[in-house]
């Protein structure tokens, strides 16, 4: 396990967007057993990108709205780290699509991490260290995915449990913030647990990458669809989850009891719920925002913070640990504390 | 390992299924009541009382409880 440590950053602000449309796992023709899901993932609604929305816009409308919520210039701006896994093009990278489409100064540092459920414990241990000698004293991290449309409809393995979103969280140098803290881990053995098969250089897109095969009862999909092992990621998911917060707080020495906020990836309630109680953090401080907007892979961990805990990081000083885990394969745990940020309204895009 | 005792932690994951249903030969796979959260809930039971992981691979590549429970063995 990786440890790091990162003083003078300070986070500000966070924001989110997801699409208008919602999908209900209950009434959505595409979705059978869908009560079962409900038991058992605790997904209900899932906001779904149109065609025409991708994560940079998701991205470009939170980071838009936060900056005006904190009256941030944005050509004050000096770096920005959008971690996604469904970019614009294949390139040039989007975060430099988004400094023009943000306004932010030509001098200002952007650039894409592709990572998903761990994305944001990863983007976060970037901008901050970026950020943590003083050259940048204002930084944009922004996280989010379209990962709905790299499901097949016709897959009950995955599509009842991806939504869309996109996040921003503004950070700012501050010699008085107390150090994050992180634990990482990478494992690649795991690769073909979470994966889309055609489409990259290794399997080039073909003629065959669009061939929809039926697999198994109620699972259908092509090459260039998200294929996900349902076993060996939940197998993966109850072992490195709770290990990866327990060697943060062991490391660095933090008691759990003091935290505020677990905010996880939000996989599925039964293996998020497997994790808390290994873990054995009370109920009350491990907020779940998978029924409103299901799995929406990178984003998950800013999201769940914005839509349940808004009101108590906006009044008062919340001691925060956030954990990600699952494609790659790839995990990690930040801890890092905050004092009344701003938290902008979630936004809807049509 | 207690073998008795790792089909009766196995029956326990089903709902429906009645424990005198199932023994060292059960082909687990091929009861009615067994899906992909059985599956997931097998794989929780056998890391809480074994601290062992189990792959879908492994699952996927056993035909009987004795099977897994070689699985299980070899892992340990």
């Amino acid at each position: 396990m990786g440890f790091l440590e990162i003083p003078n950053v300070r986070i500000k602000g966070l924001s989110a967007t997801v699409p208008a449309l919602s999908k209900d796992n209950l009434t959505d023709p595409l979705v059978t057993e869908g009560e079962k899901i409900l038991k058992n993932t605790g997904i209900q609604f899932r906001h779904i990108a149109p065609e025409h929305i991708t994560a940079s816009d998701m991205c470009e409308d939170a980071a838009k709205r936060l900056l005006t919520d904190l009256n941030w210039n944005p050509q004050e701006i000096d770096c920005l780290v959008f971690v996604r896994q469904t970019p614009d093009y294949i390139l040039p990278a989007s975060s430099t699509i988004l400094q023009d489409r943000l306004g932010l100064s030509q001098e200002c540092y952007a650039i894409d991490i592709a990572m998903g459920c761990s994305g944001y414990i990863f983007g976060l241990s970037n901008i901050a260290a970026l950020m943590q000698n003083g050259n940048f004293k204002k930084g944009l991290l922004l996280v989010g995915d379209t990962i709905s449309k790299t499901c097949s409809p016709t897959d009950k393995s995955t599509y009842p449990l991806f939504g869309d979103a996109g996040t921003a969280t503004a950070l700012e140098f501050d010699p008085s913030a107390s150090a994050m803290k992180f634990s990482f881990g990478t494992d690649g053995s795991g690769k073909d647990a979470i994966i889309i098969e055609d489409g990259g250089s290794r399997n080039p897109f073909n003629e065959e990458s669009l061939q929809v095969v039926d697999i198994d009862e109620g699972i259908s999909r092509s090459k260039s669809h998200l294929y996900l092992d349902g076993m060996d990621v939940f197998s993966f998911g109850i072992s490195k989850g709770p290990q990866s917060v327990k060697s943060l707080l062991e490391y660095f020495d933090i008691d759990p009891s003091a935290i505020d906020n677990f905010a996880f990836h939000q996989a599925n309630l039964f293996m998020n719920e497997k994790i808390r109680k290994k873990l054995k953090i009370d109920p009350e401080k491990v907020p779940y925002s998978l029924p409103k907007f299901g799995n929406t892979s990178c984003a998950t961990i800013p999201l769940t913070l914005i839509s349940e805990r808004k009101g108590e990081l906006e009044r008062s000083k919340q001691k925060n640990i956030g954990c990600g885990f699952g494609v790659g394969l790839s995990w990690g745990s930040a801890f890092f504390e905050t004092e009344s940020i701003v938290v902008s309204e979630i936004g809807y895009l049509n | 390992m207690n073998q008795e005792e790792f089909i009766e932690l196995f029956a326990e994951q089903f709902d429906e299924t009645e424990i005198d249903e199932f023994s060292i030969d059960t082909a687990f796979r091929e009861l009615e009541e067994w899906d992909s959260m059985v599956a997931l809930m097998v794989i929780a039971m056998i890391d809480e009382e074994y601290n062992v992981k189990v792959s879908g691979d492994d699952i996927r590549n056993s035909t009987t409880i004795a099977d897994l429970i070689a699985v299980v063995e070899s892992k340990k």
